[in-house]
């Protein structure tokens, strides 16, 4: 064969081609193992949903493991209160990468009906969230709709070494800390992330 | 299998009038009054203990609830807190609700624990929330709310979203996994 | 059941002088557990298996309902109830409305109190559906917990049919309903009280008198009569201890007299007899369901629109003066109901136990204070006092039979 000359390569029927990539991400999504962190009502559609009239085992997410050292998706379900937070943050640090996380219903994705000051108004403000969904609660249809997105996410972007969690896209925090309109006075100075984003903010405007 | 009685006919809650009665002839007038087919006796803060004791021993024996009312922004209210108590009797179908005030600064009343055991959550709930000290209970501490919170929240003064506890946590970011 | 004696004597030691109190341990159990339904948490104090001492701790989600409730009128504070006890929201609702409408004076129509009584009857079928599910998926039984599932997906199917939603309905207003049943809601409860005495046979044929099932949940968690008072227990678990206090029959309430059903009761007061308990409350419930269903009162199921509490229909806004009148002065924010400057107390018997609001009005459409009397919390209590003496194993158990549900506990 000449350099220059291009040809075409015979691959026999049992051979596949791919990036490593792809190949990782195609296992990985296909048995997502949750960790649920169920708390209230829409812990009991995330029930309903492993159960058998909508079935989520279809999707290799059956697998409910309850210890975070085994899991890889974690689905917030339903409030979480500030003596909770803590807990879910422990949580979250003990899963290994890479990890994702869904947050189901409006009470985990924005604090929901209850804007009072016990509720923690969006775990996104305080972990890193992959998938929202919106509902109260949701349905299970929409649950799996967000797992089947999540992996159809987890396809589009997803490296074996979990270099997309790297990115500084990912890094910023994407909501705001400090709700500027209410009058409420924060105690941020025992903060220092607090003090960093708002350093941010003042000096970018 | 679980022994089933016989079916009987449904009756009526039983009128307290004979309660009310031996009420104010051991402690004197008492101011009573009736809403609804609900009555509503007002004892005052230093008998409360003697009275729940005597109830107790006529056959009183479900302590249904322990709550608090703040009556800061009431119009026509005379005292800041009103702690209600709902009182059962399974044996005679009986109910009753005692009404005690008490006020501030550093309002305080008799527990009723050593009577009903049930009672222990619930006041510790009322110190949680109200702020209602309660002497002789075995372990008044918080209940609902995290032991570092300082504020009783379901007072009138304290706002509903609260004074910015809620966003006082650190934040994870994807490099601190 | 007698805690067995430590080779150890605490005074004088063991042979490496280490005393029996060294040998506690402290496990923490939540709030993060499968086994905890939802958020509570115990520290559990053990020697070897057996628990000596249990500290419960809530408060893991506590929203801050009861001061929703002072900034939420009436009919929008049913939606903050739903979320109390979710797995039977339609009880939740019936309550906070059955106290409104004490506090308000309102007497509803015959339709809407047989309508009401049905939609609690299939929400205590959905409830004790759980809870019993629940005590079989923590003791291993993982087909039952499927069963029970399967059968609640048919009970929100009707849910879903009459209200729109799964559960956490909101369906009922003050004065009324918000939907009224149609022929496909009752032709759907028809075919539910058809069919579910037989699936009910199937569950118990699985548990009742299985042997393994029998032997973890027979003698634990024992709870006497005196106890149950002392500590304030209602519902079921009040039941199961030998207290016949159930207040469909002893404070009637909606349509409850017109029926012939009975009160379960057990005098074992183990966690055994709480199974049994319900597994006989299903039944009884179903037997109410499909009286109320043969016998419903046909007429409107709102109350009049003199009495300036429920929307009119639509026919009436644009036809009558009053209907018109009505609508103007229910949807004006600034005008609603008369409400008394008073406070009263409406319980009913929630499939947990008596779930009561304690509600204070001032005036206007908003309540001044609404105390909810939660069950849970007060089972939850006792959940101490039943475990000393039992191994690890048996918290599960236990935990799962007082049905405690973390909402309801914390509000």
């Amino acid at each position: 064969m000449a350099v220059g000359q291009s040809q075409k390569l015979e691959l026999p029927e049992n051979v596949v081609v791919s990036k490593l990539d792809e190949l990782a991400n195609w296992c990985r999504k296909n048995s997502l193992w949750p960790m649920p962190f169920a708390t209230a009502c829409c812990g009991i559609e995330l029930m309903a949903t492993g159960a058998s009239k909508h079935d989520l085992a279809r999707f290799g997410a059956e697998v409910f493991r309850f210890s975070p050292r085994q899991c890889d998706l974690m689905i917030v379900a339903g409030r979480v209160v500030m003596k909770m937070l803590p807990v879910l943050q422990r949580i979250w640090l003990q899963m290994h990468e890479p990890k994702w996380c869904i947050s189901m219903g409006a009470c985990a994705s924005t604090g929901g009906v209850f804007d009072t000051y016990a509720v923690v108004q969006g775990i996104d403000r305080f972990i890193p969230v992959d998938m929202y969904v919106p509902g109260c609660p949701p349905r299970p249809e929409q649950l799996i709709q967000a797992i089947i997105d999540l992996q159809d996410k987890i396809q589009r972007e997803g490296t074996i070494t979990g270099r997309e969690f790297d990115t500084a896209e990912r890094q910023r925090r994407k909501r705001a800390l400090v709700e500027q309109s209410l009058p409420i006075t924060i105690d941020a100075s025992r903060n220092p992330v607090i003090q960093r984003e708002l350093a941010d903010t003042i000096q970018h405007g | 299998m679980p022994s089933i009685p016989p079916p009987v006919m449904p009756h009526q809650p039983t009128p307290v009038n004979d309660v009310l009665e031996a009420l104010a002839a051991q402690f004197g007038p008492l101011e009573t009054s009736v809403f609804r087919d609900e009555t509503r006796v007002v004892v005052p803060a230093l008998k409360s203990f003697e009275v729940f004791r005597a109830l107790k021993a006529r056959g009183f024996d479900l302590l249904v609830d322990v709550s608090c009312v703040d009556y800061l922004e009431y119009k026509g209210a005379k005292h800041r807190y009103g702690l209600v108590y709902l009182l059962a009797s399974t044996t005679t179908n009986q109910r009753l609700t005692i009404r005690v005030f008490v006020d501030d600064p550093d309002p305080t009343v008799r527990s009723v624990v050593p009577l009903w055991e049930g009672a222990n959550w619930l006041e510790r709930e009322v110190w949680d929330l109200f702020g209602i000290r309660f002497e002789g209970h075995p372990d008044l501490r918080r209940l609902v709310m995290p032991e570092q919170f300082t504020a009783h929240p379901l007072r009138k003064d304290y706002p509903l979203q609260g004074r910015g506890e809620r966003h006082n946590f650190p934040v994870l970011t994807r490099d601190d996994g | 059941m007698a805690i067995a004696t430590n080779e150890f004597d605490s005074a004088t030691g063991g042979p490496d002088g280490a005393r029996s109190e060294d040998y506690l341990w402290t496990l923490n159990f939540g709030p993060q557990h499968p086994a905890t339904h939802t958020t509570l948490r115990l520290v559990l104090k053990l020697e070897g298996e057996r628990v000596v001492d249990a500290m419960p701790e809530m408060g893991y989600l506590h929203s801050g309902f009861e001061k929703i409730g002072e900034h939420l009128t009436f009919n929008q504070y049913v939606t903050v109830t739903d979320r109390m006890n979710y797995i039977s929201p339609m009880a939740n609702n019936v309550a906070w409305h059955h106290a409104v409408e004490k506090l308000l004076g309102i007497d509803l129509t015959p339709r809407c109190k047989y309508i009401r009584t049905i939609i609690a009857e299939l929400a205590r079928i959905s409830d004790h559906l759980l809870c019993n599910g629940a005590v079989g998926l923590d003791t291993g039984a993982f087909t039952f917990f499927l069963y029970a599932f399967y059968q609640r997906e048919v009970i929100y199917d009707i849910f879903e049919t009459l209200c729109g939603a799964r559960f956490t309905n909101s369906y009922t207003r003050v004065g009324g309903v918000s939907q009224d049943f149609t022929p496909l809601v009752i032709e759907k409860i028809r075919t539910f009280v058809k069919t579910f005495p037989k699936t009910l046979d199937d569950m118990e044929r699985l548990l009742t008198r299985n042997r393994i099932f029998v032997d973890r949940t027979k003698g634990v968690g024992v709870l006497t009569k005196e106890e149950a008072l002392n500590r304030s227990a209602t519902g079921p678990v009040a039941r199961a201890s030998g207290v016949t206090r159930d207040l469909r029959r002893d404070e009637p309430y909606l349509a409850y007299e017109d029926f012939q059903f009975q009160i379960c009761c057990a005098s074992a007061g183990d966690c055994y007899a709480r199974y049994l308990v319900r597994m006989q409350e299903m039944r009884e419930s179903l037997k109410i369901v499909a009286q109320a269903l043969e016998n419903l009162p046909a007429g409107a199921v709102n109350v009049g629109i003199d009495q300036r509490t429920a929307l009119p229909t639509k026919k009436q806004v644009y036809s009558t003066i009053e209907g018109t009148i009505s609508h103007f002065e229910l949807s004006m924010s600034n005008r609603g109901f008369e409400v008394p400057n008073e406070e009263t107390y409406g319980a009913i018997e929630a499939p947990n136990g008596e779930l009561g609001f304690y509600i204070v009005g001032d005036g206007n459409e908003t309540a001044y204070r609404a105390r909810c009397r939660p069950p849970s919390v007060l089972h939850f209590a006792l959940f101490p006092h039943l475990i000393r003496g039992h191994t690890l194993s048996d918290v599960v158990a236990v935990l799962g039979s007082l049905n405690i549900i973390a909402a309801e506990l914390d509000r």
